[in-house]
């Protein structure tokens, strides 16, 4: 149904507009805009009364003036969904950019998309193998995780993504991921490279893309993840896939928030950002996730580059606070020339505890993760210490956990991008580079794995 | 004015009608589906309205209906085992009605109104009652008696007197002036529940955390602070209180957080065993999941939902703990509505009156004489979570003005991956005080000395440790070297515990007690050793201490505890003689 058009608007700001006398319209209702050169501009309700109507406008606010047709859509914005979506390129705003036909849909779904009863929810415990050693060994991904990356500009975390990306599985099976990107405010250049890998692998076939880049209007950067995340939950809940949902960057949709807040004349959070972004970054984290009676599932891999490299800023923060853990990227091991520059000691994964050991990786994965951890966690702060007092100073059980931080990052770390290491890979290495150490200081290890696995015991 | 009005306004949670009588906190239906909603404020004719369930897609015009009740919680058998959203809305009623995705629109009874429990009278037709005053006991579960007490309003002269199976709408005593009782009753959350007057706390809520019990104790009808940033250890902190307090009722609100750790705690309660009565843990707890992705303005309600179930129970005479996660949360979704008023803010954009429902909230916990008399508490521990970890903060702030013990959780520790990541430097707890005669009545009358010591030696460690980061270690003298050595032995051994060790996971007060001895006994059998010649290093490294640290890991600890103290002792004193 389309309505009546409307040239009533009072006030235009920033990324919204004001128009009053107007028809009942619902809040959440999607609108167009006819500029009087002819351009159609899309947006969306934010507050709604008798007398006053406010529009968020998806494309920006330029050239929009008071003579500007507005016409209300009769409905919240959907998104047509099928699995036609598969293979397909989209744009932020769900409108095909591959040059191909129209989605024809089984049905529209609201993109706002509906809370999973968590009475509902099932715990996430199958572990994938990304293939990249720091990940699997220290911060297990699990099926059904929301894990983010929390890197900075200029360090390799879309490498990483999409290594993850290629590689990700399941152990011990071929069942094969969906993959859902989302772009919001990237530059073409790193698109382009999203792109053409996924090409070149053949995964584009397997995937759906949602692209808003940085000349892309802002503000539809609100909708571009929720576009995502609805074609995900259809995926994977209606048709059985596992998705992986890979966005990018997560700081550029902050941004546009601040931006819509500000415009509102909202008192603003922390930094200038909205009180309620906790909440609605939750919208989005949650959803993902295994739900009870259903087969798919939605595994989350956010990417957002930290301004400053500062992780207390509100955007790495408030994701933290939402998120099942997080891979930080360090710019100091970038530096030195390590790829990937994982920083395991800042990372976690949460649901780590229920995905590994015995039946699903090795009996020995905790223990040595433990270890692994612990002695180059050590091994990093003597290096402090040995700035200060010389190598000398050190004991030798100091100078063997110094010595090992190095090859911890030399040889553990260190991986080619194209290097799909399986879990018992990655623990075999573990065994050699710890048998640097004495095992008496390996106080971590339980004994009976190092009478099993210990090259010494081994060979 | 009619109890019916329109839709003016809407914005996100926050509505606004016109037309309609209303007063606050009246509980309205919004629009074509009937939303549930709550007034917030009363403008002229114009009520606003914060809504519970989400608001797209409504138009100004629909209907709104004023119901003229105020959000109010259902009481009564049921409760136990329930999983509630923020407004009493049980989660897996709404699993039947909705599928699994929560749409909107949909009306869900709190418990089960047709199921039958066999009511057992506990007074008899003549007898004068009042308010509070126990009528009848229901075998909720097999741990907990449900008692159907006289609402908190009524008394008088019991004319009828039922016993036997009733469902909870049934009648089961009526009063001389006509005041019918059912086992269901209503009470609005925002009003706390009376009691006659408040005790003094002074019996700890033992929680088998060392940490806590130990060094920073928390009374019965206490409250406590946990804040932390995130992947401190809040949520695991509160789940081990969930599990292992001594307290005979728990009620856990996940307030704003995540839904898998809901999730987390269906799967595992029904299968844990309470070691405190050895039944299972589920059947005394109540639950409440308004998650961080469902209304706002429901999880803004949620604290209260909760609070007000645990001080019925407390007024059963029960001792019932409360954890909410997390309270910053809830101070959010009361920003969010307080921006959508367009009202003055505080601090940080908070409302300014932050500070006093938070005092409003944490002033519900305690100890109370109930209204028959009886005794009964609601300890509250809350989580708070600070931006960036930074506790001054206005919802910090707010909450350590109130509460009496402050357990800060610290991210250093965490990445240490030492747990709990409790800082025990600038933690406290004010209850020491009133709890040492209960220590000393229960545990060992040296208990409150003990703690003394061990809070000193961390003390004297964090000093040295100053030094040694200017010099080393090995430039102390010998018995500070062994003061650190002693200080360490209180981190790993004591202080650490991890929550989802087996046998660890829990540790009972008396064992707590010993291991503290356990160390101290250490400290003076290396110091006489010592005085006598014998070497740090062989001191530290006699292979019975070790055995004597790993023995928490096993079964049955407590019962070799001492034993294995002596033969360290014995061993320790050996090494005078190797030398
Ligand atoms: N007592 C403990 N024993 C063992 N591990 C712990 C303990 N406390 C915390 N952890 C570890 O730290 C992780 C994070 O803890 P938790 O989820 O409780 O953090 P949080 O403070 O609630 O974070 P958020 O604010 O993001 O919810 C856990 O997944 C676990 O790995
Ligand atoms: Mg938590």
């Amino acid at each position: 149904m389309t309505g009546k058009e409307y040239r009533t608007i009072t006030d235009v700001k920033g990324p919204l507009v004001f128009l009053n006398k107007t028809e009942p319209v619902a809040f959440g209702e999607i609108v167009t805009l006819r500029l009087s050169n002819g351009t159609i501009k899309n947006g969306q309700v934010l507050d709604t009364s008798d007398d006053l109507v406010i529009v968020q406008v998806f494309e920006g606010t330029s050239k929009i003036d008071r003579e500007a047709g507005v016409t209300f859509m009769g409905d919240v914005f959907k998104l047509p969904v099928s699995t036609d979506l598969v293979g397909r390129i989209l744009d932020g705003a769900g409108r095909p950019r591959d040059g191909g036909p129209e989605i024809v849909a089984d049905q529209k779904e609201d993109i706002i998309g509906a809370a999973i009863n968590p009475y509902s929810r099932q715990s996430p415990n199958d572990f994938i193998q990304t293939g990249v050693s720091a990940i699997d060994l220290c911060t297990s991904l699990v099926r059904g995780q929301k894990l983010p990356i929390f890197s900075a500009s200029g360090l390799p975390h879309n490498d990483i993504a999409l290594q993850i990306a290629r590689q990700a599985k399941l152990k011990d099976s071929d069942e094969e991921f969906i993959v859902v990107f989302c772009a919001m405010g990237i530059t073409a250049e790193e698109y382009n490279f999203f792109r053409s890998d996924l090409e070149r692998t053949g995964a584009l076939e397997n995937a759906v893309l949602f692209v808003n880049l940085a000349d892309d209007p802002a503000v539809e950067r609100i909708i571009t993840p929720r576009l995502a995340l609805t074609a995900a939950e259809y995926l994977a809940f209606e048709k059985d896939y596992h998705v992986l949902v890979i966005y990018t960057d997560m700081t550029n949709y902050c941004d546009a928030l601040r931006q819509i807040g500000a415009a509102r004349e909202e008192v603003p959070g922390r930094r200038g950002y909205p009180g309620y972004m906790y909440t609605d970054l939750a919208m989005l984290y949650e959803r993902a996730g295994l739900v009870k009676g259903k087969k798919g599932s939605i595994t989350q891999f956010p990417i957002l580059t930290m301004p400053g490299d500062d992780i207390t800023h509100p955007i790495p923060d408030l994701s933290g606070y939402i998120t099942e853990g997080q891979i930080v990227i360090s710019r100091e091991l970038h530096q030195q020339g390590i790829y990937p520059p994982i920083n395991v000691l800042p990372s976690l994964s949460r649901l780590m505890g229920s995905c590994i050991g015995e039946k699903t990786t090795r009996e020995d994965h905790k223990s040595v993760s433990d270890q692994m951890y612990a002695a180059y966690a050590q091994g990093r702060e003597l290096r402090g210490l040995v700035a200060i007092v010389g190598e000398d100073a050190l004991n030798e059980r100091d100078k063997q956990l110094l010595d090992f931080s190095g090859v911890f990052e030399d040889k553990f770390l260190r991986q080619t991008r194209d290097e799909d290491r399986s879990i018992e890979e990655t623990l075999d290495l573990c065994w050699t580079l710890m048998s640097s150490i004495d095992t008496k200081y390996l106080v971590r290890l339980d004994q009976k794995w190092i009478d099993k696995y210990h090259p010494d015991n081994k060979a | 004015m009619s109890n019916e009005g329109v839709i003016y306004r809407i914005s996100g949670p926050v509505v606004t009608a016109t037309g309609m009588s209303a007063a606050m906190y009246d509980v309205v239906r919004v629009g074509h589906e009937g939303l549930m909603g709550e007034v917030i404020e009363l403008h002229g004719e114009k009520a606003v309205i914060q809504v519970y369930e989400d608001t797209s897609g409504i138009r100004p015009g629909e209907p709104v209906l004023n119901t003229q009740e105020t959000l109010s919680v259902s009481l009564g058998p049921g409760l136990l085992t329930q999983i509630y959203d923020g407004i009493q809305r049980p989660l897996p009623t709404l699993e039947k009605e909705m599928g699994v995705f929560i749409t909107r629109g949909v009306d869900a009874d709190a418990f089960d109104l047709e199921k039958i429990w066999t009511f057992e009278p506990q007074v008899a037709v003549g007898d004068e009652v009042v308010g509070g005053q126990v009528i009848g006991h229901v075998q909720e579960t097999d741990t907990i008696i449900h008692k159907i007490m006289v609402p908190p309003t009524a008394s008088g002269t019991v004319k009828s007197i039922e016993s036997g199976d009733f469902n909870v709408t049934q009648t089961v005593c009526v009063l001389e002036d006509g005041t019918e009782m059912q086992m269901m009753q209503k009470w609005p959350v925002r009003t706390p529940r009376p009691f006659q007057q408040k005790y003094a706390p002074d019996t700890p809520l033992v929680t088998g955390m060392r940490i806590l019990d130990f060094l920073f104790p928390l009374a019965k009808g206490g409250a406590a602070g946990i804040p932390g940033p995130f992947g401190s250890g809040k949520t695991v902190t509160q789940q081990s209180l969930a599990k292992y307090s001594d307290a005979q009722l728990v009620v856990y609100i996940g307030c704003g957080e995540r839904g898998n750790e809901m999730t987390e705690v269906l799967d595992e309660f029904p299968h844990l065993i309470d070691p405190n009565t050895g039944k299972p843990l589920m059947e005394r707890t109540v639950m409440i999941a308004n998650t961080s992705n469902m209304p706002v303005a429901a999880r803004e309600a949620s604290v209260y939902t909760g609070i007000t179930i645990a001080e019925y129970f407390r007024d059963m005479g029960y001792d019932v703990a409360l954890m909410a996660d997390s309270t910053s949360r809830w101070a959010e979704a009361m920003r969010e509505i307080s921006s959508r008023l367009e009202e003055m803010p505080g601090e940080e954009g908070y409302p300014a009156y932050l500070s006093s429902r938070i005092a409003e909230f944490y002033e519900r916990a305690g100890r109370v004489e109930t209204l028959n008399g009886d005794d009964g508490s609601v300890t509250v521990i809350g989580a708070v979570s600070p931006p960036g970890g930074d506790i001054s903060e206005p919802v910090s702030q707010g909450t350590l003005r109130i509460v009496k013990v402050f357990w800060g959780l610290d991210a250093g520790l965490a990445r240490q991956r030492h747990f709990p990541a409790i800082n025990w430097l600038n933690s406290y707890s004010l209850y020491p005080q009133s709890l040492d005669q209960w220590f000393r009545d229960n545990i060992s009358q040296d208990f409150p000395e003990v703690r003394t010591q061990i809070s000193g030696l961390l003390q004297i460690e964090s000093e040295l440790q100053e030094i040694v980061q200017l010099v080393g270690s090995d430039a102390l003298p010998t018995d500070q070297q062994l003061t650190l050595e002693v200080a360490r032995m209180i981190r790993e051994f004591f202080l650490q515990q991890n929550g989802f060790h087996d046998v660890d996971a829990y540790c009972d007060i008396h064992l707590q007690y010993r291991m503290a001895k356990a160390i101290l006994s250490f400290q003076d059998a290396a110091k006489s050793a010592m005085a006598s010649g014998a070497q740090l290093g062989d001191v530290v490294n006699v292979p019975s201490r070790s055995d004597l640290m790993r023995g928490r890991f096993e079964k049955g600890y407590i019962d070799i505890i001492d034993s294995m103290v002596d033969t360290m002792t014995a061993e320790i004193a050996a090494t005078v003689e190797d030398n």
